[in-house]
């Protein structure tokens, strides 16, 4: 069996007294697409956030191709590189152009050089639809825009992986399947994705796994045919009755 | 009529000293800005840095040295007036190294701490403002904390107290008057020069008084050109040789 990109074992994470995530068990191979799917507040963001270390674990073990993450806090950097992170808010430099924004990780973590990271950049802002734009300061393009340099700066660092936190969560309705659409063309290039989401369309067609959180634990996991037409727990089946039910 | 006569009279007699007084006014009130700036630049900085879990006890001990060491610091001197201060440090470095400091440059030390203290608690509250989101995108690219710092957060952070330090340099300009209580030869200072010889305190004092008014007023308004220039363009040029926006979203 091949080793995972990323393997989870036993995670957990309380703040304060409050146990955010309880025994967590699950991995990601190299160009698979996980959707973890959940209702709010379930730990999906942590759980994401422990993963990069933006949350430090408060027990369990990360292994980042095979290497406990965990044992040695000392390289964050150089792991945090490795895998991409697109947020729900976006999260552009303000204060830089599009350009600009995936360039600045390049130069200063990969020490590239400037003419090679622009390159990189404009590749992938063409990739995304954006290479018209990047002149424009974040604050004068739209939420959708937005986010899909947001994707370009993460794969600018050329990452091993990517984590999506509700990538679409933030958008306006009419901007939701343009930054859905390069989600699916990366999914079909063979990057290996982590997914939160609340797109069920996106989950059942894209992903090759679908993992279920419910009060901190993983309730069930299994291929999209299985959660969604099939689901073995009643908790699963209760979540996609209530969610479903608002189309 | 007395009173003009007078006023111009003082003003040709003393227009060099004016004009020598206005110089300092304006070099302590510019040096001490800036070097203010940067004292409050560095001690902010660093009284922002996280205490994290995964920090060695060494530095997180030092840390909280270095803290309480700034905060006291910010106390006394935001706690105290300038006046005071001039007084306690020119005198008491004079008493206990026997030297007497040079006049001029015990201004701008004064000066620059006392504007750092005040510049410190504004960049603090400046980086305290940037969003969350913004230190953790620079964090999941792999980015250092003094990266994030200089090539993400200071930037926005110094553009956005521009303002606050312009009106710490306008107050400056005012306030440096103080230090004619240890004889730095600054515009009020230049002012009881003149007044004392004639014993004509009104119209020396008058002059005195447009002349900070020219300053400041003036200094406000390049302020506030300098800032409109830093905006920024409000339209950004589409880079489109070959089609025009959003092909590739198929809308
Ligand atoms: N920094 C934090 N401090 C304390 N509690 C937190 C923090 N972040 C998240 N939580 C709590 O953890 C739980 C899970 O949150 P989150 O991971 O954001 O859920 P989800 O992303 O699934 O909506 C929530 O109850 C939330 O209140
Ligand atoms: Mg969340």
């Amino acid at each position: 069996m091949q080793q995972p990109v990323i393997d989870i074992r036993h995670l957990n994470k309380s703040f304060g007294t409050n146990e955010v995530l309880k025994d967590i068990n699950f991995h990601v191979n190299k160009g698979e697409v996980v959707c973890i799917i959940g209702s709010s507040g379930s730990g999906k963001s942590t759980l994401l956030r422990c993963v990069n270390l933006l949350e430090t674990p408060s027990g369990g073990e990360i292994l980042y191709n095979g290497k406990n993450i965990l044992d040695d806090m000392h390289d964050t950097t150089a792991y945090r590189a490795k895998l991409g992170m697109v947020f729900q808010q976006f999260n552009l430099f303000n204060n830089l152009n599009v350009l600009d924004n995936c360039v600045v990780g390049q130069v200063q973590v990969l020490k590239k050089s400037k003419e090679e990271a622009e390159k990189t950049a404009l590749q992938y802002l063409d990739e995304v639809g954006m290479k018209a734009f990047v002149k424009a300061k974040p604050s004068q393009i739209s939420g959708g825009q937005k986010q899909r340099v947001a994707i370009a700066r993460a794969l600018s660092m050329e990452p091993d992986a990517l984590l999506f936190d509700e990538p679409t969560s933030a958008l306006d309705p009419e901007m939701v399947g343009e930054v859905l659409r390069v989600m699916n063309m990366l999914a079909k290039t063979g990057l290996t994705m982590l997914v939160v989401t609340h797109e069920m369309g996106f989950a059942k067609e894209v992903a090759d796994r679908v993992v279920f959180m419910d009060k901190g634990v993983i309730v069930e996991e299994g291929p999209p045919e299985q959660i969604f037409n099939n689901p073995q727990n009643e908790r699963t089946r209760e979540f996609l009755k209530r969610t479903l039910e608002k189309f | 009529m007395e009173f003009f006569t007078w006023v111009v009279k003082l003003a040709k007699l003393y227009m060099p000293t004016f004009l020598s007084g206005a110089g300092t006014t304006m070099l302590l009130a510019i040096t001490g800005t800036v070097i203010g700036f940067v004292i409050g630049l560095l001690t902010g900085i660093v009284r922002t840095i996280p205490i994290t879990e995964n920090m060695s006890s060494g530095k997180k001990s030092l840390l909280k040295v270095v803290n309480r060491i700034l905060t006291i610091y910010i106390e006394i001197f935001r706690g105290t007036p300038m006046i005071v201060q001039a007084m306690v440090i020119f005198y008491g470095v004079a008493a206990a190294t026997g030297v007497p400091l040079n006049r001029i440059g015990a201004g701008i030390l004064i000066v620059s701490i006392n504007t750092g203290a005040y510049m410190s608690e504004i960049v603090r509250g400046g980086i305290i403002s940037i969003d969350k989101g913004q230190f953790e995108a620079a964090q999941a690219i792999g980015m250092s904390h003094w990266q994030t710092m200089r090539f993400i957060v200071l930037p926005q952070v110094i553009r956005n107290i521009l303002p606050a330090t312009g009106n710490e340099f306008v107050i400056n300009i005012k306030d440096t008057s103080v230090l004619n209580v240890i004889s730095v030869g600054e515009l009020f200072f230049a002012g009881k020069t003149a007044a004392g010889t004639y014993f004509r305190y009104f119209e020396a004092f008058f002059i005195i008084c447009v002349i900070y008014f020219v300053l400041t007023f003036a200094v406000t308004r390049i302020l506030r050109v300098f800032e409109r220039k830093l905006e920024g363009s409000d339209v950004y040029q589409l880079e489109t040789k070959e089609e025009p926006l959003d092909a590739a979203t198929g809308n």
